[in-house]
Formats: structure tokens, C-alpha cells, sequence
């Protein structure tokens, strides 16, 4: 965001903008709810107390924020390029798979362990262990994408169709694996991979509940905001995502630029993957599938693709999923209620942004410095 | 040597099986998105339309079947089905228009709202079984049941195989088949003139989104014929790839549709004689193969034959 340069009206816009937009989101949610036949203030009440309202539900939006600042950074990152990958989902369960393996490998010596094996691990210090699952979780993540970069620079192939579609494909690889290769005997009701040892898990934050995902989000968003505002790489990568025929003549490496930008981007969706399987649930099994990719896309949106907002905008949806369970609970309204409410957010956003340049009160009182089209085209 | 022989017959005829039931899904939706397309505008939401038209038509169907009897309620469902899908095609529609506006994103969007939508409201009918819809039955020749299980064609796959080359037809031969193309080749012209490029282009969108609804209503109402959360999982999306596949031709749109039903029966197919070994991989294969064929038809060097001229461009 190239707002320090530009002036206050245009920073005020690009803050407005958004939050007017997820105010709206808010009002027609609670639109939704009274046809329904909900009182949607005290649903506003039950997801603020159950997102916001003490230090207690806070953890647990912190909890669902952790994952989510690192896929938004899958869809984020690529459109600095003018690429719109949407394999989040993919991605984060790719990674999953990788952490587990490269996890069970360092514990066990073997992803499919004898009783032998599971009594006498191999006794490596923790941190190397937690050091190879996220590098698992990274490689693996970030190649699945990277191939979405690279068919679209060789191939042309659509960005958006083939993650989505390679999303469907590491769903199928992660039930084939669990329920064969990689099955845990053990697990009858519920196919697994074999759990990774306690002492390997990734703790919590001092004395909360919160692990320390949350902090390889916060560090993920920051090193990408500094990577693309502030180096002569993230440069490039704007300047294609600008115009890739100027950057082509300018003698960019686009194709290069292309995959290691996807790379990046699937590597911390990869990441939120190894925190799903190394700290919530211990072992590689569907559970891992439990929408943060797609919640990831969103907040990718609502940020208008910029990291350090994504990192805060995670938090917020963070709580709103939190309070999924509450509404649940409490109102008797199905599961489906959160999809509902991303979907409204959604489609606001979108239509907020076709807003930009057009409200009287954000523009100049005459026009000099940078015109409106540049003024967005350095925000998005 | 003789049970083998069977089984391979067993698997082949199961396939065959699954090409009838499982196309009419992919036929409805790849013709909705061909007749957007044409129009210059990408829909990538017709999973959600799918999803909320399989809701809808299920919904409908059970609870008129009191009312109107079993044999009525699944039609006014499929009705339903469709007007469900124009009603987010309009969202689309307006959406996408709007300057800056990526309809890309909106698809996106309108995938995450209308499998909302449809969960939301479709959680109470997971249970119940709502009247399906009837089918023909040309089969009886034969003394073979699987056979004739296997011949048991929905009057909407009829419906659909007669849409594509009624639509090619409308494409080619109408005053409004061509200002539809004109939109979508080049919308300066089209205005020049003297259409109204957006209403166009909304009409389109909507009239797509009424036939991907119907596919919806193929999947609850007749196969599987069941509605469930997962039910669709992708069906709307490999649509698309698929219309780059068929060129934008509905003809080749069949082709193309009875070529994925036929890759999704092979799973199934082969799962039914006995054969569990790899089963999640074998139900990959139709998005392997839609990745596959767009590996292959796509090309970086030149666009597609057969594009529309301004697909994909932002308006405004």
C-alpha cells in the first residue's frame, strides 16, 4: 500500500471503504436473520461475546486467526501478480500431508512405524523435529501451488480453475494416504495417519490456549508485507502484476517471478496445514479439511491483498467462526450460518470496490499528483 | 475365466450406466456457462447454483408431494430449481457489471453464498426422502437387470441432449444469437450498434444460471438422487473447464459432458464388481482429467479458437 505517499483522503478511503462494506455485510446478515425469524441484535450480541467478549473467547478466535492469516497469504500474494489462485484448501491439506510425513519420519524413523519403533523414537531434540514438519509443510504446500504458477506461465492454463481443481485432488490424495499407505491400524472409526509424539507437538503461548501458530502467522504476514512493499523482488512482482507486457519489455523474469511467487504463496497455506496436523489435531486425518482455505480467500479480499491487513482481518473472521458454534448452540441455527454470512461479506466487498474513486467525499478538490486509476491500482 | 469375463463386462456396463446418469449434471450446467460465456462474461459461481438448485428442487419436491401428489411436486421442484439459479444469476449479473469489478471474484463469492445458502436451508431435508423424479424406461428388451437399471434414462438428460443443438442453432441462425456473440466478441461494436450491452449480458448470465439450477435438480431428484452437503463437490466448476474444452460450441458441449459423466462412473464402476484398492484416487479422476485436458487444449502462445473476443475483460 502505497499510502504514505498519497494523501489523507485516499488512506481515510481505503479505510472506509472496507469497514463500511463489512457494516453493510453486518446489516444485511441481520436482514437474513429476521426473515429467518432470529432477533438479529442479540445475534450480533452472541457472536461479539463469543468472538471478542473476554480474554477466554478471544483465545479461541486467536486460535482460528492462526491458520487463517496463512492461507490468506496463498490467495494474497499471488495478485500482487494479477494472479487469482484459489487453492488454499489444497495447499494447507498438502502441507498437512507433508508435516506428517517428514514428522513420523524424524520420530519414528518410518511413516508406518512397528509397536518396536513407537516404544524407542529415534530421540531428536524437538526443535529439529518441529523444524522439519514445517519444512515439510512448506515444501510440500508450496510445489502444489507452484505447479498451478507454473502450468499458467507455460500452458496458459487458467490460475483460478486448476488450484480449484487441485484443491478436489489433495482432498482425494490426503483420504488415500490415511486410509492406506499411511493408515494407523489403530484408528478404526476414523482413518489416521499414526499420531506424532506428544513432546513434538507445537506448544501453546505461555499459559493460554493459543499455540504458536498464531505467531508463524503474525511473522508470515509481516516478512510478506516487507517482501512486497519493500525489496526490489516484490517490486518486480508488482510491476508484472501491473502490467505484464511493460514487465515483460523491461526485461522481468515473469515466469521466474511466477512460480516463486506461487511458491511462496502455497508454502504458507503448506504451513497452516503443519500447524493443523503438529498442534490442533496431532496426526494427518480429514479433520485438517475444516475450511480455512476458503475462509482464506475471503480475507485475502476483505484485505484488498495486502499482509499486514490480512493478519488483522484474519482475526476478525477468526471470530466470527468462533462464534459459529455459539449460534449453533444458542439459536439453533445450522453450521451453515458462518458459509452464509462470508458469502454476504463477500459480495459487499466486491461491490464496495468498484466504489473506489467514485465517492465525492474521498476525492480531491482538484485533481493533481496521482489520478484515481493509479491511486487503486497501488492499493490493490 | 468366465466370472472375469463377466466382471469386465460388469465394469463396462457400469460405466455405461454412469455416463447416462452422471452427464446431465455437467450438460445443463456446461450449456448455462457456454450461453454466458458467449455473452463475454465468465460465471464460475454455477458450483453454488448447482448446490442451491439441488436444495431447492429437493425441497420443493418433498414438501409438495402431499399437496400435489408425488408425480407432479419433483417438476414444480425442477421449475424451482431454475428460478433458485436466476435469482443468484441476477446477483451475478449485477455484480460483475460494476466497474473494477473482477467476475472472477464475484464467482467466487457466489460460490462461498450459494453452498451457504443451500446448507442453510437445506440442513432439514438431509433426512427425509422427497418423490424423485420418474424415468424412461428402455430397457425392458432386455432380461438383464442391470441392464435395464442401466437404461433407466431421466427425461431431463432427454431435455438437455435436445438444448444443445437447439442453442448451437440459436447461436448461428437468430437476430438474437448474434447480438448475443457481438456482445461477447466485441462490445464497442455491439453498442455501436445499438444494443444495450448490459442487458444483454444480464439476460444471458440469468437465462445460464436457470439451466445450471436444472442440473442441480438432475443431481437430487434423479442420481443420485439424494440431497447432501457433498453432493456436488466440483461438478459446477469442472463445467466451466469444460465449456474451454467444447470451444464454446453446445454441441461439443455434449460430447464433453457424456466424456466426464463417463470418468466419474469409473470409480463407482469399478467399486461395485469389488475392486477397493485406490478408490479416492479412482474418484479423482474426473478433476485429474479436466486439469489434464486443459494442459493439453490450453496454449500460451495463441488464445483459443472459438473465444469470445472480450471474455474475461472487466467492464466499466
Amino acid at each position: 500500500m502505497a499510502l504514505s505517499r498519497s494523501n489523507w483522503r485516499s488512506t481515510a478511503e481505503a479505510i472506509c471503504l472496507p469497514f463500511g462494506a463489512l457494516f453493510v455485510a453486518l446489516v444485511i446478515f441481520g436482514i437474513f436473520c429476521a426473515i429467518c425469524g432470529k432477533n438479529p441484535f442479540a445475534i450480533y450480541e452472541a457472536i461479539y461475546k463469543s468472538a471478542f467478549g473476554n480474554w477466554r473467547s478471544f483465545q479461541g478466535t486467536l486460535l482460528r486467526a492462526a491458520p487463517l492469516m496463512l492461507t490468506a497469504l496463498c490467495t494474497a500474494l499471488p495478485a500482487r501478480l494479477g494472479l487469482m489462485i484459489i487453492g488454499n484448501e489444497g495447499a494447507l491439506v498438502m502441507g498437512g500431508i507433508g508435516a506428517t510425513i517428514f514428522g513420523l519420519l524424524l520420530s519414528y524413523g518410518s511413516v508406518l512405524p512397528s509397536p518396536d519403533q513407537v516404544q524407542n523414537l529415534l530421540g531428536l531434540p524437538p526443535l529439529v523435529v518441529q523444524l522439519g514438519m514445517a519444512l515439510g509443510g512448506i515444501l510440500f504446500g508450496g510445489v502444489w501451488i507452484a505447479i498451478v504458477g507454473a502450468l499458467r506461465h507455460y500452458r496458459a492454463v487458467n490460475e483460478t480453475i486448476s488450484s480449484l481443481l487441485m484443491n478436489y485432488i489433495a482432498i482425494a490424495l490426503l483420504n488415500h494416504l490415511v486410509e492406506g499407505s499411511m493408515k494407523d491400524p489403530s484408528s478404526l472409526n476414523k482413518p489416521s495417519s499414526f499420531p506424532i509424539p506428544d513432546i513434538y507437538k507445537i506448544g501453546n503461548i505461555f499459559s493460554t490456549r493459543i499455540h504458536y501458530g498464531l505467531i508463524y502467522g503474525i511473522i508470515a504476514c509481516v516478512i510478506a508485507y516487507f517482501l512486497i512493499q519493500h525489496t526490489t523482488f516484490g517490486f518486480a512482482a508488482r510491476t508484472a502484476g501491473g502490467n505484464i507486457k511493460a514487465a515483460r519489455i523491461a526485461g522481468l523474469p515473469v515466469g521466474k517471478l511466477t512460480i516463486i511467487i506461487c511458491f511462496l504463496a502455497g508454502s504458507c497455506a503448506g504451513l497452516a496445514g503443519m500447524v493443523e496436523v503438529a498442534a490442533v489435531q496431532g496426526q494427518a486425518n480429514a479433520s485438517i479439511i475444516a475450511g480455512y482455505g476458503y475462509a482464506g480467500i475471503l480475507v485475502a479480499f476483505v484485505a484488498r491483498y495486502n499482509p499486514l491487513a490480512a493478519a488483522l482481518v484474519a482475526i476478525l473472521l477468526g471470530g466470527i467462526i468462533a462464534s459459529g458454534g455459539a449460534l449453533q448452540r444458542v439459536f439453533n441455527m445450522p453450521d451453515a450460518t458462518v458459509l452464509v454470512f462470508q458469502g454476504i461479506v463477500f459480495i459487499v466487498v466486491l461491490y464496495s470496490e468498484s466504489l473506489y474513486g467514485r465517492l465525492k467525499i474521498f476525492k480531491e478538490p482538484e485533481l493533481k499528483g496521482t489520478p484515481p486509476s493509479a491511486v487503486t491500482a497501488a492499493t490493490v | 475365466m468366465a466370472t472375469e469375463a463377466l466382471g469386465a463386462w460388469g465394469v463396462v456396463l457400469g460405466i455405461f450406466a454412469g455416463t447416462l446418469r452422471g452427464s446431465a449434471p455437467f450438460l445443463f450446467v456446461s450449456l448455462g456457462e457456454c450461453l454466458t460465456e458467449k455473452s463475454g462474461k465468465i460465471n464460475l459461481g454455477l458450483e453454488g447454483t448447482l448446490l442451491t438448485g439441488a436444495m431447492s428442487a429437493y425441497a420443493v419436491s418433498y414438501l409438495l408431494q402431499d399437496k400435489v401428489g408425488a408425480a407432479v411436486s419433483p417438476w414444480i421442484g425442477v421449475l424451482v430449481a431454475g428460478i433458485a439459479g436466476m435469482g443468484l444469476g441476477f446477483i451475478h449479473a449485477w455484480l460483475s457489471q460494476q466497474p473494477k469489478v473482477n467476475d472472477i471474484a464475484v464467482g467466487i463469492a457466489m460460490i462461498i453464498f450459494g453452498s451457504g445458502i443451500a446448507f442453510f436451508l437445506g440442513k432439514p431435508f438431509i433426512q427425509p426422502k422427497a418423490p424423485p423424479l420418474p424415468t424412461i424406461d428402455l430397457g425392458n428388451w432386455s432380461s438383464i437387470p442391470a441392464v435395464q437399471s442401466a437404461l433407466k434414462i431421466s427425461p431431463l438428460f432427454l431435455l438437455g441432449v435436445a438444448i444443445a443443438p437447439l442453442m448451437f442453432w440459436f447461436f448461428k441462425s437468430t437476430r438474437w444469437g448474434l447480438f448475443i456473440r457481438a456482445v461477447g466478441d466485441s462490445p464497442d461494436a455491439a453498442l455501436a450498434m445499438g444494443m444495450s450491452v448490459s442487458k444483454v449480458r444480464m439476460l444471458c448470465i440469468v437465462a445460464g444460471s436457470f439451466l445450471a439450477g436444472i442440473g442441480g435438480a438432475c443431481l437430487s431428484l434423479y442420481y443420485p438422487g439424494l440431497w447432501s452437503e457433498s453432493i456436488s463437490s466440483g461438478q459446477g466448476l469442472m463445467a466451466v473447464a469444460l465449456v474451454i474444452f467444447a470451444r464454446w460450441n453446445p454441441i461439443q458441449c455434449l460430447w464433453a459432458s457424456l466424456f466426464f459423466g463417463g470418468a466419474q462412473a469409473v470409480g463407482p464402476a469399478l467399486q461395485s464388481v469389488g475392486i477397493e484398492q485406490g478408490r479416492y484416487l479412482f474418484n479423482a479422476a474426473p478433476y485429474v482429467l479436466t486439469l489434464l485436458i486443459m494442459i493439453i487444449t490450453c496454449s500460451p502462445k495463441k488464445t483459443l479458437s472459438g473465444a469470445p473476443g472480450a471474455l474475461g475483460t472487466i467492464s466499466g
